[in-house]
């Protein structure tokens, strides 16, 4: 097999997510594996992806790659792939390799497996470990032809440092039409106002059932009489109820708290690889097939805004 | 070229144009879904609904519509011929047509195949803009509309969650793992939206009553001029090998609030001795 990882960055810094992949893959003693960094200014660094098992790094050093926009890197992945005939393409889930993968599996007429945990090799075949249908059932997945493209959750695999830098690689990319067309107004940028999260040992987080931002005053008044903090879903803090910096899940904070209590939340697959290490989790939910009530061990089917403050008052007597 | 008033009052000229919003019939919320251990596909013989998310992209279409003054929104769908129900839904907020690619030989299409049979609906309607949901529900892909506008050969923004028109472009705000991005791509385009982008209006009565009534076509591959082997099976790159139980959760409770909820989480709480 010759498999190529792609390899996120982010000011300067290989991405973790992507390197547990690389070295997944290197683990795996199925053949040559190599990584790829694109951007603009990444020659630098890029040969770190060799110490997490990578024996080439190809590296395409272009500003018309500087704004970590998915289209150009369809085409410089595609490249690299017809040039050097990698038979399969391994990416960590995120906004941006979700969008590469998904585009270059039609580019190249190549299939694609997502929301893989695990994939195991057996000689020239690949078996993906797919978890589907909200978790509720585990499924082999194949590819009937090669590449083949894999996008792996977040968070699935941790980097093991096993060797040293890696050969770098030049790619010049020829880029098409389409894919520069869209341009990145304004970068991204870390939030760094609101609070800290992930040291939390309780969390009380609220999502669209709170019904409006004035719901986050329920949310916490709850999390004061239980001394802990405030978590929020990418559904509210995308409409501005609440700071990016307290959101939960794959574009978020990743917590492990003694307790999560979830007020009006669906439960999304996303928001649940954010939050499914705590130890306990209790859900408040006025639909009783919200898919939440799959995962937390105690679960209510009711109204939030009556159950929400009743609670806080018990708990503030409680604890009087 | 009129000006209009989009999302929060925020002033854009738009001229009227034509969009396609491309949804899903998935298995309704309360539908158990599952897998078929002899066809290694999803169970689709039970109640169907629209996915949910992609009311977000037809409210979103309607709500450019509105904006432009005149134009159309058109829905695309590929699946069995059953999911025409759930297109109504579509046309009962206000959508003026629906177009399913319905086909014996789409049935178990793999993204590409997917991608393939929308991308030449959407070149058969001559779209300007085609939006997409957020993820189906019975995929957890959130990946189709990169491989349509990969085939489309158009500019794509993904999980966008405000998108503003102005003149020849369209704008999208969206959510990374390191905090926002705003991305610009000219028209046509391909968008898909974020949940949070709006919140979808309920069909009135005669928004139901009058969805009957609005075009809705059902065609098939050869229609659309794709080959027998480019789509379903043959067409499709990917295969289900086989199923197993996941991992066992710990135990969950789930109860009614009969008015006691507060007071059973509080004793829930004692038990695992957090309070
Ligand atoms: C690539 C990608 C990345 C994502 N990243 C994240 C992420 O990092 N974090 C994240 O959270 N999401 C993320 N999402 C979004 C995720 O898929 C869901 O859309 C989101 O989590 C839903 O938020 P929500 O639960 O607040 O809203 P909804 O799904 O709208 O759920 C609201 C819930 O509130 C309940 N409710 C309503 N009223 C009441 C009431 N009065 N009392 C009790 N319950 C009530 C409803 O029954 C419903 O279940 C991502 C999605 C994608 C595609
Ligand atoms: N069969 C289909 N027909 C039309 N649109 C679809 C279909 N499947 C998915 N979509 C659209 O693509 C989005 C993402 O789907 P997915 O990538 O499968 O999660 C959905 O929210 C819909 O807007």
């Amino acid at each position: 097999m010759k498999i190529l990882v792609f390899v996120e960055h982010h000011e300067g810094e290989l991405q973790k997510s992507s390197l547990g992949i690389l070295s997944k893959a290197a683990a795996l003693g199925a053949g040559d594996v190599a990584a790829v960094v694109l951007g603009s200014g990444v020659e630098s660094f890029a040969g770190r992806a060799g110490a997490f098992g990578a024996s080439t790094v190809h590296v395409a050093d272009d500003p018309k790659l500087e704004a970590p926009l998915p289209q150009p890197r369809v085409d410089a992945l595609a490249q690299l792939v017809e040039q050097e005939g990698f038979d399969t393409v391994l990416f960590a889930q995120s906004i941006l390799s979700a969008d590469i993968a998904a585009a270059l599996a039609a580019r190249l007429d190549a299939g694609l497996n997502w929301q893989l945990l695990d994939v195991v090799a057996d000689g020239d075949t690949l078996v993906g470990k797919q978890s589907a249908l909200g978790d509720s059932v585990l499924v082999d997945v194949g590819w009937t032809s090669t590449p083949r493209l894999a996008l792996f959750r977040a968070g699935v695999a941790d980097p093991v440092e096993s060797g040293g830098d890696a050969a770098v690689q030049k790619l010049e990319v020829t880029f098409q039409e389409h894919s520069l067309a869209a341009e990145m107004v304004e970068q991204a940028h870390e939030e760094s106002s609101g609070p800290s999260i992930e040291d939390a040992d309780v969390i009380v987080a609220g999502g669209r059932g709170l019904g409006a931002p004035e719901g986050f005053a329920l949310v916490e008044e709850l999390a004061k009489a239980l001394g802990g903090a405030v978590a929020a879903t990418r559904a509210v803090v995308d409409a501005g109820w609440y700071p990016y910096a307290a959101q939960v899940g794959q574009t978020g904070k990743n917590v492990s708290p003694t307790l999560y209590v979830a007020c009006g939340i669906s439960g999304a697959i996303q928001h649940k690889v954010g939050m499914q290490s705590s130890k306990t989790i209790i859900a408040i939910n006025k639909d009783p097939n919200a898919p939440i009530f799959e995962y937390a061990d105690l679960g209510v089917v009711g109204d939030l805004h009556q159950i929400v403050p009743k609670l806080t008052e018990l708990v503030r007597a409680r604890k009087a | 070229m009129r000006q209009a008033a989009l999302r929060g009052g925020a002033i854009v000229s738009v001229r009227a144009m034509k969009i396609a919003v491309c949804v899903k019939q998935v298995p309704d919320a309360t539908v158990t879904k599952r897998i078929d251990a002899g066809t290694k596909r999803l169970d689709r013989s039970g109640e169907g609904a629209l996915n949910p998310v992609d009311a977000n992209a037809v409210e979103e279409g309607l709500r450019l519509k509105d904006a432009t003054g005149d134009g159309e929104v058109v829905v695309l769908s590929l699946g069995p011929e059953k999911a025409l129900d759930s297109l109504r839904k579509a046309l009962a907020m206000g959508a003026d047509r629906a177009v399913l690619v319905s086909d014996e030989g789409a049935a178990g299409s793999d993204l590409v195949a997917t991608s393939l049979v929308l991308a030449k609906a959407v070149e058969r309607e001559g779209a300007d803009l085609v939006l997409f949901g957020q993820q189906a529900s019975d995929s957890d892909g959130a990946v189709l509309w990169a491989a349509v506008a990969e085939r489309l050969r158009r500019p794509m923004i993904s999980q966008v969650a405000e998108l503003k028109l102005e003149g020849g472009s369209v704008t999208g705000k969206r959510q990374t793992e390191f905090g926002y991005d705003v991305i610009r791509a000219p028209l046509p385009a391909v968008i898909a939206v974020a949940d949070s982008i709006n919140e979808p209006r309920y069909p009135s009565l005669k928004g139901i009553m009058g969805a009957k009534k609005k075009p809705q076509d059902v065609v098939s591959l050869a229609d659309l001029g794709v080959d027998a082997g480019a789509a379903g099976t043959e067409g499709s790159r990917t295969e289900v090998l086989a199923l197993s139980d996941p991992p066992p959760r710990g135990e969950t409770r789930k109860i009614e609030d009969d008015g006691s909820g507060a007071e059973k989480i509080v004793e829930f709480l004692v038990e695992k001795r957090l309070l």
